[in-house]
């Protein structure tokens, strides 16, 4: 079918997490794969080259990759439901600033909490909590980042909302209690039977 | 030059490639703005105070709001004035692509790539530097391909994102002894193209002022 949207995409990821939501949002009909990201499937090879990674999304043949830029691309696509990126060019900016610090600042010491020992998992879990203030304070007394509205910055962070029984189990700390603003967020959406 | 701009002020440390974007990204668009200099070892009240995550350099405050990040900032220019040509295509599927390949290139020919090979001696440390560098970059010159600009005829998103380093070429190449004409010799012809636009040759430095800046900070890391 022409119009066909194919999601390779590997069930844990809080990547393709987001690529999921944006799709669901948007009413997008699509195939999603099963991709284990430690077998190079000939599919995943031919779609990402350059990383080799999920999520990958393809639309009418033609692979994008990178969630964020697949949430700007579902956004600019079927931009009629439902929109992911304010229309105004600062609030913009302030989504893309939020959503960029959450892969270059948050992601790292998320997975290095519960992926390394010692020293580095210490640095880690500190940097980690001080990424959660940081994000807690931008959010403020908004019910979103997008203000009324479920936008970007909601979706890029809300992938990793799997992810942090596993933090705080590894880190030994609880969001809820150090950060309650957070938590509040996290179930102020409703989303389908997940 | 159509509407009002408002007060733009960049702050800006001359040798940044990442400021280089925003100052290029503005001169395309025919922006009027005010570049204040930055000493990045002292850095100003108004530079803490208005990039309060990262602190760094550049900082584009546009009527006292200031933006941080040179790629978001790149693409609010683009936004905001929209009277003169767009950096992106319109076309959704050309837009991802060309943001996907600004990202590749903001990712892997960055200052802390360039680190490796300006910041260590001779060595295995500085021969693996090189050899991510160059590979990255010969990724890019087969993305380039023959067309004149990454944006095709067009200069755009992703020539903003790459060219500043093109003014690190020179210090990289002293230091880790190689020749990047040589290995890429597209890049370095579209580099050359790119200096003939007004906006890149008035916001990149002489290669050799970037050089003697490379060699000043070799000392105060203790490279030499």
């Amino acid at each position: 079918m022409a119009d066909e949207v194919i999601l390779l995409d590997f069930w844990p990821s809080m990547f393709g997490m987001r690529t999921k939501i944006a799709l669901a949002e948007k009413g997008v009909e699509y195939e999603y794969k099963e991709t284990d990201p430690w077998v190079k499937t000939p599919l995943l090879i031919e779609m990402n080259p350059i990383h080799k990674k999920i999520p990958v999304l393809i639309h009418k043949g033609k692979p994008i990759c990178e969630s964020l830029i697949q949430l700007e691309y579902i956004d600019e696509v079927w931009s009629d439901a439902y929109p992911i990126l304010p229309s105004d060019p600062y609030q913009k900016a302030q989504a893309r600033f939020w959503a960029d610090f959450i892969d270059k600042k948050f992601y790292d010491p998320s997975w290095k909490v519960w992926g390394t020992k010692g020293e580095a998992q210490v640095a880690a879990k500190k940097e980690l909590l001080e990424h959660f203030k940081t994000l807690e304070t931008e959010l403020g007394d908004k019910p979103y980042y997008g203000g009324e509205i479920f936008g970007f910055v909601d979706i890029a962070l809300m992938g990793f909302y799997s992810w942090f029984k596993t933090m705080e189990k590894f880190g030994e700390f609880s969001i809820e209690s150090e950060f309650p603003k957070l938590i509040q967020w996290t179930k102020r959406k409703k989303f389908g039977a997940e | 030059m159509g509407k009002d701009n408002g007060k733009v002020v960049v702050l800006d440390f001359w040798a940044s490639p990442y400021a280089m974007r925003t100052k290029i990204a503005l001169r395309e668009k025919g922006v009027e703005f005010k570049v204040q200099e930055e000493d990045l070892w002292n850095k100003s009240e108004l530079l803490l105070k208005s990039n309060p995550v990262y602190k760094k350099v550049p900082v584009l405050i546009h009527d006292n709001t200031p933006i941080s990040e040179s790629l978001v900032q790149v693409q609010y220019i683009d936004e905001t004035w929209t009277d003169a040509s767009s950096f992106l295509p319109s076309d959704p599927q050309a837009r991802a692509t060309a943001r996907f390949w600004a990202d590749f290139a903001d990712k892997t020919i960055s200052f802390e790539g360039g680190k490796k090979i300006w910041g260590n001696k001779k060595g295995e440390e500085q021969e693996k530097g090189k050899k991510e560098f160059l590979d990255s970059l010969k990724v890019l010159e087969v993305v380039l391909g023959d067309k004149s600009y990454f944006g095709g005829e067009t200069f755009g998103y992703v020539d903003i994102t790459l060219v500043p380093f093109y003014s690190w070429f020179y210090a990289l190449e002293k230091c880790g002894d190689f020749s990047v004409e040589t290995e890429c010799p597209k890049i370095v012809a579209w580099g050359k193209r790119c200096i003939e636009r007004k906006s890149v040759a008035a916001s990149l430095p002489e290669s050799e002022k970037v050089y003697q800046q490379v060699l000043k900070l070799r000392q105060i890391f203790g490279v030499e």
